[in-house]
């Protein structure tokens, strides 16, 4: 069967009440912009979890390639010494 | 099995019936569609307002029931009145039809009951005022979301502008009902617990006729027909409709989860 008649993927994004940043919490599929966001707002947040919605095609999302994780990722695990760990806080300074 | 209960006579009563058993017979008829919606998504926002339409009825036949004054609660309005005593208008009890029916009814629906629940926010009864600043923020999405699907239903494909002309066919002249006022509007009105139907007749028709031309359809032309299920007097789709909603309670009297 041919895709071309299937509506385009979509990731979706919510804000909650408390936090400041967009989270990722799933992905629907709609026609347009605007039904996505309708979408989101009827599949994503029913349950009070959200006071801003962000929807993004997922086509226009640029992934990592999974086969560079090692190169990419993996030589970080033992610079211990990039976490502000050695330092002792005044206790004036808050908020970190 | 359990028996009917009898309602009093009483026009603020009547007025509140109205509303509460259009929102919740219209919740009865969207709940049809979970499981056979055209796509996952629009299921789930379908659903989602049944729910707000049945959280509008809970709080509204409440009131109605503190009003009436024989102590019935939301629960015994809903599930335990015969038809004759439901007074929602007949255009919400038509079967849910096809995609384009639902999304018709929907922005009909709607619309009129956004401008109520404004009109219903001054009501001198407080709690409906409160019930009424709640709702209209519901109404308000609801019709937004069924006047987007009459767009693109509309100016879509040849099957979707058909579809949305046989709905408009079978359902526009159910709105007339909308707005014939009665004895039951006067006294609301002039109680002040909520503006008499006929007064939403101009804001509706024009809110309707921008959704129409935004989706390239043209509504059929004004006729002498006129439903009466606020009266009380049903169609024939009334019974089936209370059949399914009111089996299990009139079986298992005073049932619950």
């Amino acid at each position: 069967m041919s895709t071309n008649t299937e509506w385009p993927l979509w990731e979706v994004f919510v804000r909650s009440k408390s936090g400041l940043d967009h989270k990722h919490c799933g992905s629907l599929h709609a026609a347009d912009a605007k039904m996505a966001i309708q979408m989101a707002r009827d599949v994503y947040t029913r349950r009070q979890e959200g006071t801003s919605v962000w929807v993004v095609r997922s086509d226009q999302i640029v992934a990592s390639d999974p086969g560079d994780k090692d190169m990419f990722f993996d030589p970080m695990e033992d610079k211990v010494y990039r976490h502000p760990t050695f330092y002792k806080l005044p206790s004036s300074v808050d908020q970190m | 099995m359990q028996a009917s209960i009898a309602i009093k006579d009483d026009s603020a009563v009547q007025y509140l019936l109205r509303i509460g058993d259009t929102a919740l017979v219209l919740a009865q008829r969207l709940g049809e569609w979970t499981g056979h919606a055209p796509v996952l998504e629009e299921d789930i926002a379908l659903a989602n307002m049944a729910l707000d339409l049945v959280g509008q009825a809970r709080a509204v036949l409440t009131r109605a029931g503190e009003l009436e004054g024989q102590g019935f609660d939301e629960d015994q309005l809903a599930f335990l009145r015969e038809e004759r005593d439901f007074r929602n208008v007949t255009l919400v009890e038509l079967p849910r039809g096809d995609f384009a029916v639902t999304v018709l009814r929907n922005a009909m629906v709607a619309t009129f009951l956004k401008l109520l629940w404004t009109r219903l926010q001054q009501s001198t009864d407080a709690e409906v005022a409160a019930i009424a600043g709640k709702a209209v923020k519901e109404a308000r999405y609801h019709q937004q979301h069924a006047a987007d699907w009459a767009v693109r239903l509309g100016q879509g494909t040849d099957e979707s502008r058909r579809r949305m002309d046989a709905a408009l066919g079978q359902l526009w002249r159910y709105a007339a009902e909308l707005f014939a006022a009665d004895a039951v509007d006067e006294a609301a009105a002039r109680s002040g617990l909520g503006p008499s139907w006929a007064e939403l007749k101009a804001p509706w028709e024009a809110e309707m006729a921008t959704i129409l031309s935004a989706a390239g359809l043209q509504a059929p032309a004004a006729g002498t027909f006129l439903s009466t299920g606020k009266r009380g007097v049903h169609s024939e789709h009334m019974g089936y409709i209370l059949a399914e909603m009111q089996h299990l309670q009139r079986a298992y009297p005073g049932g619950v989860w």
